[in-house]
Parts: C-alpha cells; structure tokens; sequence
C-alpha cells in the first residue's frame, strides 16, 4: 500500500516537473550503438567532477544509434553538443554537409580525436562448434554470419575492412582476391541489422546465427550479459585498429553556450578516470599503463585505415557509397 | 453420409453446416490454434516476461525517470494529436458525404494515404520539410523554434499516420445516413452549426467514439514514422514504442517488457471498449435504419 502511494506520488511529481528539474546545464552526446554502457559510466563520474569543479549541475543527455544513421540525425538538425560516433567519416559528413564543425576537427585532440580504440573480433556459441580460428573460417559450407549492415552501422563497416586488410595482406593475397572473399563472406549473412547492438541481441538473445563479428567492447559486453558459459570470444590473426572519434559540434555548442563544458567534456574521456573507465567498458584505453593493467585486451596486429585504405574518406567513397564494392557484391538474402 | 438431419429429402444441396463433425471439428480446433498461436502466447509472454523478476521490478522500471518521460510523452503526443485528427476527421466526412464538390473522390483518395504510405516514409517527409537540409529547417533553426526531433514533429508524425482513422469510420456511416434529416432542420430554420450539433453529431456519436479509440491506439503505439522524427533522446525525445527497444537492447529485458505490458493493457483496453460500443453501435445503426 505504502509502495503504491510512493510510486504514484514518484509518478505526478514526474509528470509535474518533467525531464527539466534542476539541471543547471545540459549536453545532448549523440553516440553510436554500442556505448550505451560506457557513456552511463563516464556521465555520472564527469558530473561529479565538473559539479566539484564548478559546482554546476550538468546533465547529460544521450542518443544511441547506428553510426551513420546518428551522423544523418545531427545533419538533418538533431541538437548535439558533442559527437562521439564509430569512424572518423560520418563526423566528416556532419562538418561537410551539415558545416557544424571546420574540417580539421580531428586535429583539435590527441589521438587523430580518438581517445579510445576497439578492434573487430568473433563471438561464437560455446565450445566454438565450427572451429573457427581465423578470417578464413568464416566461408566454410554452411556457416551464418551475423554482422550490422555497413551502409547504416559503423561497427559493420570496421568489420569490413578487416576482412578486406586480412585477405589483401595475408600471402597470396591481392585486392581481387579480397573482393571475391568479401563476397563470399557475405554470402554467408542471412540479415544484416542496422547497428551493432541489433545484430548482438540476434546473436546471443534471439540465437540466430554461428559466428557474431562484432566489437570487441560489444564481444565482452555479450559475454558479460549473455553468460560466459554460452558465448566464447575468437581473435582472429588479424584485426583492424577502429578508431571511433569524438568532437564538439561548434555551430550547436555555440547556439547553446555549453562550448566550456563540452570541451571539459571530451578532455575527461583521455584523463586517467575517463581512461580508467573505458577500459573497464572493454575499450582499449590509450593511456599505455592503464591499457597494461588490463590483460584482457589481446595484442594482435592490427591494421590502420590511414595505411591500408588511404583513409576513411577514400575507404567510403571506394567500399560503401552508393554503387561501391559492397553494393557491387552483396545480394539481400545471401546465397 | 448422405443422411441428413432434416427429413427434406437427400436431393437437397448440403447446407454450409452440415459437414462430417470431424472436419468441424478440426476446422476449430485449427483455428482455436492460430488464435492461440499468434495471439494469446505472445500477449502471454509479454506479461509473462515483465512479471518474471515479480511485480516490484516491473513497477520500478515503469516509474523509472526515463520511462516515465516516455509515457508522459506518448500522453502528451496522443492528447494533441487525437483532437485534432477528431476534428479533422468530423469535418472531412461532413463535407463529403453532406455535400457535392469538385474533387470529392480525391480527397477521399488522399484520406487514405496514411494507410498505403510505410511509417518510415511518413517520417522522412517530415525530415525532408523541417530538417537541417530541408526547406524550412535553417530558418527554424535561425528562430530557434524546434520541430524534428522534438515534440512537435512526433505530433505530427503520430497525426500523419492516423489521420483517416476517424474520417473513415464516419464516412461510410454518414454516407449510409444521407441528408434528409439535415434538409429537415435547415428547412425549419436551424443554422448550419446548430444542425450539425443536433442533428448530424447525435448521429454519428457511437462511430466517433470508435474511430477515436483506434486512433488513439495507434497514435500511442506507433513506432516507424516516430522512430524517424525522434532523435532518441533519452528522457526526452523517446515515446513508449521507442523506449521499449531502447530498454530491449540495454539488455534490461524485464523492463522493456513491463513497459510493453502497458501498451498491451492499452490494447485491451481499447478491444474491451470496441466491443462494446459495437453492441451499441449495432443497436443504433438498426434503429437509424428503421426510419
């Protein structure tokens, strides 16, 4: 009885005051899929802080989604103050199309704006029935791959490109041959979601699927979840070093006032609590001692797209544009 | 086999009910399936999951301030949008079954657009008028009035795909009624406004409330043309539908399905009242059709 009157009084306070009460500041961060966890963590320590500093109240408000579809939504006018999405591209779109940011955005912090880094790695069912190891595993007869569509998703478009790096590098290897091993791979993927988090709930919740390609921060995510005694996580020889880059979006944060905070914002994510954090949210810090601290994270070779791929801008133009390679290769349905 | 049950004869045809009680039988049983199937089970698991961790949790993930902004929001966007849809929908079908015009039929076509056009589209026009790259979207910008990714443009995606909810339910019926009894009024003096509150509202009344009840189901449990339109900003720009898959791929499956429980309550809700007022719809339409 007592817990009934609590919740209806909880409920027209709510109703009464709104999503407004006694935010001195707010951010909007409008992110990608799979940081959910992550921004969780480092908003309330961030506050904590910049309250301590200040003794301002900030909130800060979030928006996941699929990379390129949350770059399209600042575009098209969604009010971020700061942009913290999977590949240094679709922040290029926003400062291209939408002009909300010079060009040279990702000069402003340390780390080409990348204050953390993933890589792209497989999730198999328990056990790993199909004896995957490596890239090559993926085409056996019979296999479903689950991975995002990379038109919408910037996990998936990671993924691509390190399939594409391991069959271009490996011995014997040429761009042609890794066209038609990207083919083939895709051949193998029933339905592609539209952002990471989709394909993870396919592959652990809703058991569609043999082998996930996936985040690494997304693989442990799952693991953690999931249950480790349902999922196994499989580095494969190679990788790709993701990079996904943050940015304040100028045009907003100066229509809003909030460029102090915003900045404050983005330089907590390389201090060593906002470090520490990432790390513990399964991305690789930059910091090398914290990164240290934390075995979990595998040492593998891993690719740039600066070197391999001569950059984000040619890498989309080339593999993701309307009529690239992957609209050449992939057919919907597979087979 | 060919006895029957009246004493007729066998030369007559076989009524439809006289089949061999095992095909009846299966026939139902076939159907009682399907409706179990495909209706009953995932209503079930719904209230099932939301339930599973007992029902404080699933209390606490639907007065959770995130989820309560969600539901405040869907009130907010089904309280402007269904008056507006009422009032639209009242006026179309008195004007086109009431009155002759140029372009009746089209109009009638483009009431129906809703219907034909996919959410996703319905939101993207949206996008496309008041976005950043679209037609009005720097100037609103320049006076700081925000309609995508904000409460207006989810009201106007919610009354775009509702739109004919309520104009079809009261043409047809207004069609059916024709306009003697409004000819009566006007003929024995009564205004315009004053035959349409006395004579063609009463009318009409059980039909109204009907196309409101479905309207009003749909504007609150739209998901496309919202999804496209809202931003997702949690505690802000999220209604119900969108919450629940932003809980779901949280991983906090107990949550978003407490909170689909209460979409699903809302549906039965509304079948509950539909039935109802269909009894009593039912009953007027006969009496009208006794004059």
């Amino acid at each position: 009885m007592r817990n009934t009157s609590r919740y209806l009084l909880a409920a027209a306070l709510l109703l009464s005051t709104g999503a407004t009460c006694a935010a001195d500041i707010s951010l909007l961060n409008v992110s990608y899929d799979p940081t959910r966890e992550l921004y969780k963590a480092v908003n309330s320590a961030f506050a904590a802080q910049w309250k301590a500093k200040t003794g301002e109240n900030v909130t800060i408000n979030m928006s996941h989604g699929g990379s390129g579809k949350q770059a399209r939504a600042v575009i098209d006018g969604l009010d971020a103050d700061v942009v913290t999405l999977a590949l240094a591209y679709d922040i290029d779109s926003i400062s291209q199309i939408g002009k909300l940011m010079p060009g040279d955005w990702q000069k402003r912090l340390p780390n080409k704006s990348t204050p953390y880094t993933s890589t792209i790695v497989f999730v198999v069912r328990k056990g790993n029935p199909w004896k995957i190891h490596d890239w090559s595993d993926l085409i056996k007869p019979g296999i479903q791959i689950v991975v995002p569509n990379p038109k919408t998703s910037g996990g998936a478009r990671w993924a691509y490109l390190a399939a594409w790096a391991y069959a271009e590098k490996k011995p014997g290897g040429s761009a042609e041959k890794a066209k038609a091993f990207i083919a083939e791979l895709y051949k193998h993927v029933p339905v592609l979601d539209t952002g990471a988090r989709g394909s993870t709930t396919t592959f652990a919740e809703r058991g569609i699927g043999d082998v996930l390609i996936s985040w690494e921060n997304e693989a442990y995510l799952a693991l953690d979840e999931m249950g480790r005694d349902k999922i196994d996580i499989v580095y494969p020889s190679v990788s790709i070093l993701a990079e996904p880059p943050v940015a304040v979006v100028d045009k907003n944060v100066d229509r809003h006032k909030s460029r102090k905070v915003a900045d404050a914002y983005l330089q907590f994510l390389y201090s060593k609590e906002g470090q520490e954090l990432e790390a513990r949210n399964h991305y690789r810090p930059r910091d090398p001692q914290i990164l240290a601290a934390h075995p979990e994270f595998k040492k593998l070779p891993l690719y740039d797209v600066d070197d391999l791929f001569g950059g984000w801008q040619k890498a989309q133009k080339t593999h993701f544009a309307d009529g690239g390679v992957f609209d050449q290769i992939y057919k919907p349905g597979g087979k | 086999m060919s006895t029957n049950l009246t004493d007729r004869g066998s030369t007559r045809p076989r009524g439809a009910t006289d089949d061999h009680p095992l095909a009846r039988t299966i026939l139902i049983a076939l159907g009682a399936c399907f409706i179990v199937l495909f209706l009953v089970l995932p209503l079930v698991t719904v209230f099932a999951q939301a339930l599973k961790n007992g029902v404080a949790a699933a209390m606490d993930s639907i007065v959770e301030p995130d989820a309560l902004s969600a539901i405040k929001l869907t009130v907010i966007a089904a309280g402007i949008a269904v008056p507006l849809n009422v009032a639209f929908g009242l006026s179309a079908s008195w004007a086109i079954s009431k009155f002759d015009f140029r372009g009746k039929s089209f109009l009638i076509t483009l009431i129906d657009l809703p219907f034909s056009v996919s959410p996703v589209v319905s939101g993207l026009v949206y996008v496309l008028i008041f976005g950043m790259q679209g037609w009005f979207g720097p100037y609103l910008r320049e006076h700081d009035i925000k309609i995508i990714f904000a409460l207006p443009g989810i009201v106007l995606a919610t009354m775009f795909v509702t739109f004919p909810f309520v104009a079809r339910e009261l043409i047809p019926l207004m069609t059916d009624q024709g306009r003697d009894e409004e000819e009566a009024a006007t003929s024995l003096g009564a205004s315009g406004w004053k035959t349409f509150r006395r004579v063609t509202l009463p009318n009409v009344k059980w039909a109204l409330l009907y196309g409101v009840l479905l309207c009003n189901a749909r504007a609150m449990g739209e998901f496309g043309a919202v999804s496209v339109v809202s931003g997702h900003i949690r505690g802000q720009t999220n209604t119900m539908p969108l919450h629940i898959e932003v809980l779901y791929n949280d991983y906090q499956f107990v949550a978003a399905f407490a909170v689909a429980s209460l979409l699903a309550l809302l549906a039965l809700v509304t079948l509950a009242v539909k039935s109802f007022l269909e009894w009593h719809y039912a009953d007027e339409i006969a009496a009208i059709h006794k004059h």
